[in-house]
């Protein structure tokens, strides 16, 4: 009975069909696309883009230059270098991420003991050249100073987990 | 409307260019080529500017079932229009690439293969009539022209696999040569029911014979042929879910792998006027061509109301509409079905369809003897 059933439905197509139906119902279905440079995804407080160096509210830098970030960085993508400030405190004089390294995996943001470096929701920027992606201490301090206000929002938000 | 344009031209462009270049005596037939020419061109550039769109909407049919949106950014003058300007930039830069010949290849076949492939999808359009009137060449072999024209399309694509001198190539064009031969017998089969069913070989009187109603149309006295017609026709264009051919997972493009702008747009718009070919002649040999499905439904005084009457009764824009649909039929069996098995496609052509074909070709020649109602009476 079975194998005469099956027979009938394969010589009439009857999978076929319900398959034609199924995508057929699709056609007319909400169309989930989202058109990128007008509309944009949701971005999580968590974000890892593009680096920066923070501040704190009186214009000093954070970074200390303990290196915990140059040590975990699996990439190697992070070079300091540092000395003795003549009030005494260690800065870094070079602080060097190459972004065609870097595998934003936040690693060096988690090291960080003072919360200097992070990575913010930056993901929209590009290189014209080589040059363009070695982030050097400056221009990381650019973008810090450029998005303090976002980036500390984020870290508020995730404080609690950290 | 069409003739009037058409009295227009012969009458104000077509006129004046005889009388002013040819000889008096050979006038009358001075004006019949040129008029050819200008009913040549009236079938040709609407098909080809409808094979540029059917690209297009292959792309947005497809995106819609997978639920994008398919392409909607190039428009014309800083209008995205949904996306309308797509085909003809395409066009454009397939046609500024440069055509790599490979070193290997035999030249002359590889250049001429592209044309082969395009010519009969394209020639074929002669015999097919869109209205009562309204056809290139009212022969009366006209079915027998369009089978051999399109089994012809098989040349262009062996020839090419083997020009190329590359082994991807080459198994494309011999998986295309095996099917499109083992379909070629079903499609036969399907065509000599229509033809045993209409008693004429002449497009426009087999489409004068299924006159009625919709139900006197052959799909129904005719469906199994109707049916494997049409998947013939997929299998013959070697679309999806037939297109082993071009087997983009297993042999990267097959036959048409060496070539590159025009030449790959080439084949590209064979495969497409192919198929737009196949729906045409679907709608006209069992779907009653120009004919109004409404006809015989209701009352024919219904069709004497000026502008409506015109709408519903036969013309040519119900061809247009069944083509369509059988247009829109290749691109949703794409969007649906995976790819057969190279050996289940042997197995369908072989052992379901010509066996099938053969059956009701008994059939139908029994109903048309007895003269069954009320297709045949």
């Amino acid at each position: 009975m079975t194998a005469i059933k099956n027979y009938v439905q394969s010589l009439f197509l009857w999978e076929l069909l319900k398959g034609l139906q199924l995508t057929g119902r699709y056609l007319f279905k909400r169309k989930i696309t989202v058109q990128y440079p007008e509309e944009k995804t949701p971005q999580s407080h968590r974000f890892r883009g593009l680096h920066a160096l923070r501040r704190y509210p009186n214009g000093e830098e954070r970074c200390i230059a303990c290196k915990l970030c140059e040590a975990v960085c699996p990439a190697v993508a992070i070079t300091i270098e540092s000395e003795q400030r003549d009030d005494g405190s260690r800065r870094t004089t070079k602080y060097d991420i190459d972004l065609t390294k870097c595998i934003f995996c936040g690693f060096c943001e988690e090291s960080c003991p003072v919360d200097s470096i992070v990575e913010t929701r930056i993901f929209e920027y590009h290189g014209e050249n080589r040059d363009d992606l070695l982030m050097t201490k400056e221009r990381l301090l650019e973008v810090g100073d450029a998005h303090e206000k976002q980036i500390a929002e984020d870290r508020s938000k995730d404080a609690f987990y950290r | 409307m069409l003739e009037f344009i058409y009295q227009l031209i012969s009458q104000y462009l077509l006129l004046p260019l005889t009388t002013m270049f040819v000889p008096v005596d050979y006038h009358s037939d001075a004006m019949i080529v040129l008029q050819t020419i200008v009913k040549i061109l009236a079938i040709l550039v609407p098909v080809l500017v409808t094979v540029a769109y059917f690209t297009y909407a292959e792309r947005k049919v497809i995106g819609f079932i997978q639920g994008r949106i398919g392409p909607n950014r190039v428009g014309f003058f800083g209008f995205s229009l949904w996306g309308l300007g797509q085909p003809i930039a395409d066009a454009v830069k397939l046609m500024v690439k440069e055509i790599v010949i490979p070193s290997g290849s035999n030249r002359s076949l590889y250049v001429i293969a592209p044309i082969l492939s395009l010519a009969p999808s394209v020639a074929a359009w002669a015999v097919i009539p869109f209205d009562d009137t309204k056809v290139l060449a009212d022969i009366n072999a006209g079915l027998l022209y369009v089978l051999a024209l399109t089994s012809l399309a098989v040349y262009g694509v062996i020839i090419a696999g083997w020009a190329s001198n590359s082994k991807y190539a080459f198994l494309g064009a011999m998986r295309s040569a095996a099917q499109i031969v083992s379909y070629e017998i079903a499609m036969g089969f399907a065509l000599v029911g229509v033809l045993v069913a209409a008693g004429s070989l002449n497009l426009g009187d087999i489409v004068d014979s299924q006159t009625g109603s919709i139900i006197h149309w052959f799909w129904l006295p005719l469906f199994p042929l109707f049916v494997i017609y049409f998947i013939s026709g997929v299998a013959e264009t070697n679309r999806a879910p037939f297109d082993v051919a071009e087997g983009e997972s297993e042999i990267v493009a097959g036959f048409h792998i060496e070539y590159g702008g025009m030449a790959f747009s080439v084949f590209f718009m064979a495969e497409y006027a192919n198929m737009i070919l196949i729906a045409v002649l679907s709608a006209l040999l069992f779907c009653g061509g120009w004919l109004s499905p409404l006809q015989g439904i209701v009352p024919d005084s219904v069709f004497s109301i000026p502008v409506i009457g015109q709408l519903l009764g036969e013309g040519i824009h119900w061809l247009l509409i069944k083509t369509s649909f059988f247009m829109f039929l290749f691109l949703w069996f794409r969007a649906t079905f995976p790819r057969y098995r190279y050996d289940q496609i042997m197995r369908l052509g072989w052992k379901i369809f010509i066996p099938i074909t053969i059956v009701w070709l008994v059939v139908v020649s029994a109903m048309v003897v007895t003269n069954v109602p009320p297709w045949f009476s």
